[in-house]
């Protein structure tokens, strides 16, 4: 398949439904061919930036953009992007088949044509002959990919998923993302990928942009959302963290608001007040180190997470390697982490 | 012990409910020239007299055009009405649904006599034309409701994907939602065509000279009891079941849409 | 296309056939009860005896009628609301064949089954349980059996659909913790489903109000209805005014009845 690949500009919208702000001066650019996941809590305002981006719902300020073609106000039919639904949306009176040729159709594509694009999309997806069957006779990750089919037939300039694995078991929508990222670099295609699960914000994307209260808290890579969170909200949503505010005393130095001296490696100037993130998994060897109780302890098969109350009245999760057996609740255990190992925002 | 009382009860009310339907079977059957329970002897006399007498015939082929053009113009104008009040957002939308369920509510025999006086006015009596007119009236609460409950529980996303997919809004509409909107569309088109061939009280004053299965029928009883109205009982009820059987098969359940 | 009128055009056909063949008729007709510029109709209409108790009757019939419909349609409701699947089917056809059942059909299996020869009176009594015939048709009692049988449907409908949407969890809680049958009865389903059955009762007895065929056919002249009274009035005496007078008053009753109904109904939503 030829691509049309496009990028993506999105500049100040604003969407108000009554008295809610539902997008609140979002601004975004996705370069032709990458996967942007945006990752937020229900209600953060995903979904209605990606309607606004698929034409289902005007803006009331802000422009977006296909290749710097101005497409805010045009219909979504002629948008030219696929969009695979939160429940699919397969249109459950025609057949496989019928359903993938529906946008071939509604672009009076040449039967034979149709019939080509047809079997070459249902191959992408891995569903050869499945193309007589109805909807509803495939089982939830089948319909998953027929809708992907249908999405990318037309070739679409952009690609939009909505939560499209919410229905589907755990080892499914595994499964399912690793293909639709093979499919995505396959095609080239520009791809926004809409998530409230950050585990799969982080096995997808190139980037993701994190979404709360109709605003966009940060955009960069999965490495970097997850090393460098911009602030509270990153931090807390996107894997598990100790999150802590305090003043740097000195350079090199945080003092919390529970009285406890930190060490970092960040050159903030003194009296900057800052959060510090500690990652769980980041604990073991280091020059901070902090002597508490374990107040809980559970298995997790390859690692342990430990819930310490600290002495000097912070409270701590830390994972660990397994070793040996599972420390009692209160007793007593020692933590460190390195300076690097804490991240400063 | 409640739940066996219950259905000892609900029998009896079955009964009740099914009595009537079942009592004309035999009777159309019967071989008196009165009517007798139990018939004497077995017959189809009645059949045959319904069956040889033109003015039952006229009467019944009568009904069924006007009930099937009934059916007809209630969709074209319930369907986009139900769109209407199921997804239109404007000012005076519950007083229009209001107007719409209002025929269910006014008693008949007052429309029928608004109508009488209007029609002989405008020279409408005993045109079938008049009659569908006044019976699609009638028939567009049952339309309306029916396709607004089909509407209800319509999945929008099937129409965005459609638009999203390069549909225009009348090929979403064409090829989309009304296939999907099929089954309600079948009982709302089948429940117009019964409730206008059922239909009495309008008839009996817009009909004039000509007559209507129902006031053919309305006169016979007045006039003289004979089975023949039986055998036409029978063939109605047997009509009604059908209906009911297609509604079951091709229709929307109901059941379903009383809620 | 203005925002404030979105959708609403093809509301537009219907809405003119419903104002041509409808609304603009009945208003028209109701208007010649003041033709003359005074009251004088519905004064007679309200103020003499005759007309007077035939309102009366005619509310008197539709409360009768509501109550028993009632009586009858609530277990049987409750019954198909809480049976099998396949059995609710059944009691589903055997509740919908006689409501599309033509009205005229039924009210002539009626006048077989209750005349003084009738299968009901001839059965009774030749199994000696009646020497002389009940007296079943051409009165009160007639015109009671017919429209019980033709409202009894719109009964059950409303509350099969309230059992239905009653949460079964509450049910089995209250058995759980060991309510009786009549307990679980009293406790639960009757207030739950009480906006259902009062939906009903609204429906059976505005009904019931404009009811002509079946008193005109069983109640063999004898009981009046206000919509024989009306029927009678235009095509006999050919007295336009006060047909127009009585229609306005049925007309007002009806929809007064309605729309207290509605009002109640939501009221009972909100809360």
């Amino acid at each position: 398949m030829a691509s049309r690949s496009a990028d993506l500009e999105i500049e100040g919208l604003v969407k108000r439904f009554g008295e809610v702000v539902a997008l609140d001066g979002v601004s975004l650019d996705i370069a032709s061919g990458e996967l942007l996941t945006i990752l937020g809590p229900s209600g953060s305002g995903k979904t209605t930036l990606l309607k606004v981006v698929a034409g289902f719902e005007t803006p009331d300020a802000g422009t977006v953009r296909v290749d710097g073609t101005d497409i805010t106000l045009l219909p979504p039919a002629r948008r030219e992007i696929g969009m695979v639904f939160q429940n699919y949306a397969l249109f459950p009176h025609l057949t496989v088949e019928r359903n993938v040729a529906f946008p071939l159709e509604m672009r009076n594509v040449g039967r034979a044509e149709i019939e080509r694009r047809v079997a070459e999309a249902l191959g992408l997806v891995e569903l050869q002959g499945y193309g007589k069957r109805l909807p509803r006779q495939l089982s939830g990750g089948q319909q998953q990919r027929v809708a992907l089919a249908r999405a990318i037939v037309f070739n679409p300039r952009l690609l939009l998923l909505d939560e499209p694995f919410g229905a589907l078991d755990r080892k499914l929508r595994e499964t399912m993302q690793l293909e639709v990222r093979r499919l995505q670099r396959r095609l080239g295609l520009t791809t926004i990928f809409i998530t409230h699960d950050q585990e799969e914000a982080l096995v997808l994307s190139d980037r993701i942009a994190v979404m709360n209260k109709g605003k966009i808290q940060q955009v960069a890579s999965t490495t970097e959302i997850y090393e460098r969170p911009a602030n509270d909200f990153v931090a807390d949503f996107v894997g598990e963290s100790n999150i802590f505010h305090g003043t740097v005393t000195e350079v090199g130095s945080v003092t919390l608001e529970s009285g406890r001296r930190l060490l970092i490696a960040h050159g903030a100037p003194v009296g900057t007040r800052v959060g510090v993130l500690m990652r769980p998994e980041r604990f073991g060897q280091g020059v901070n180190s902090f002597n508490g109780e374990v107040k809980e302890a559970v298995y997790l098969g390859s690692s342990l997470k430990l819930r310490v109350a600290c002495d000097d009245g912070v409270e701590l999760i830390v994972r660990q390697p397994v070793r040996g057996p599972l420390p009692a609740a209160g007793s007593r255990v020692s933590v460190a982490i390195e300076r690097e190992s804490i991240h400063v925002f | 012990m409640s739940r066996r009382a219950l259905v000892v009860a609900c029998a009896a009310i079955y009964v009740f409910l099914m009595l009537p339907l079942l009592v004309v079977f035999p009777i159309s059957l019967s071989s008196a020239p009165y009517m007798q329970f139990p018939p004497p002897g077995f017959s189809t006399q009645w059949y045959e007299r319904y069956l040889d007498d033109p003015q039952w015939i006229d009467a019944t082929v009568r009904s069924l055009y006007i009930g099937a053009a009934t059916a007809v113009l209630a969709l074209v104008l319930g369907v986009p009405l139900a769109f209407s009040l199921a997804r239109g957002r404007y000012i005076g939308r519950t007083l229009l649904d209001r107007i719409a369920l209002a025929p269910l509510v006014v008693p008949t025999i007052i429309l029928s006599v608004g109508l009488y006086g209007l029609f002989a006015k405008l020279k409408l009596i005993g045109e079938w034309y008049g009659l569908v007119l006044a019976h699609t009236v009638l028939a567009l609460p049952f339309v309306v409701l029916v396709i607004v409950a089909g509407l209800r529980d319509f999945d929008r996303a099937l129409e965005q994907a459609a638009e999203g997919l390069g549909a225009s809004r009348m090929s979403t509409l064409l090829r989309i939602t009304l296939p999907l909107l099929r089954p309600s569309l079948v009982s709302a088109g089948l429940l117009a065509f019964i409730s206008s061939f059922d239909e009495l009280v309008v008839a009996l004053f817009l009909a004039g000279p000509n007559m209507t299965l129902p006031k053919k029928m309305f006169d016979n009883i007045l006039m003289e009891i004979d089975p023949t109205i039986a055998a036409v009982s029978v063939m109605q009820i047997l009509l009604v079941s059908i209906v009911l059987v297609l509604i079951g098969r091709f229709g929307r359940g109901l059941s379903g849409s009383a809620r | 296309m203005t925002r404030r009128f979105s959708g609403v055009w093809p509301a537009v056909p219907a809405l003119i056939l419903l104002f041509f063949v409808f609304l603009f008729p009945v208003v028209r007709m109701l208007g010649f009860s003041v033709e003359a510029g005074t009251l004088d109709w519905y004064a007679k209409a309200l103020g003499e005896g005759l007309y007077l108790r035939v309102f009366w009757n005619t509310f008197e019939i539709a409360l009768l009628v509501t109550a028993i419909c009632l009586l009858l349609g609530y277990p049987l409701g409750f019954l198909i609301a809480t049976t099998t699947p396949a059995w609710a089917t059944l009691g589903f056809i055997f509740v919908l064949l006689p409501l599309w059942t033509s009205v005229l059909v039924r009210t002539y299996a009626w006048m077989v089954l209750l005349g003084r020869n009738g299968v009901l009176n001839r059965g009774l009594i030749e199994a000696g349980l009646i020497s002389d015939p009940l007296p079943l048709l051409h009165n009160f009692n007639g015109v009671l059996i017919g429209m019980v049988h033709v409202l009894l449907p719109y009964m059950v409908l409303p509350v099969y659909g309230a059992v239905r949407r009653l949460d079964p969890a509450l049910v089995a809680a209250a058995e759980g913790l060991g309510a009786s049958d009549w307990r679980i009865f009293w406790r639960i389903y009757l207030p739950l489903t009480l906006p259902g059955i009062f939906a009903g009762a609204v429906i059976v007895f505005v009904l019931s109000l404009g009811f002509y065929i079946t008193p005109a056919l069983l109640g063999g002249g004898k009981v009046m209805m206000v919509a024989v009274m009306i029927e009678q009035e235009v095509r006999q005496t050919l007295n336009w005014p006060f047909a127009a007078a009585l229609s306005a008053v049925l007309l007002a009753v009806t929809l007064g009845v309605y729309s207290v109904a509605q009002s109640f109904t939501r009221q009972e939503a909100q809360r």
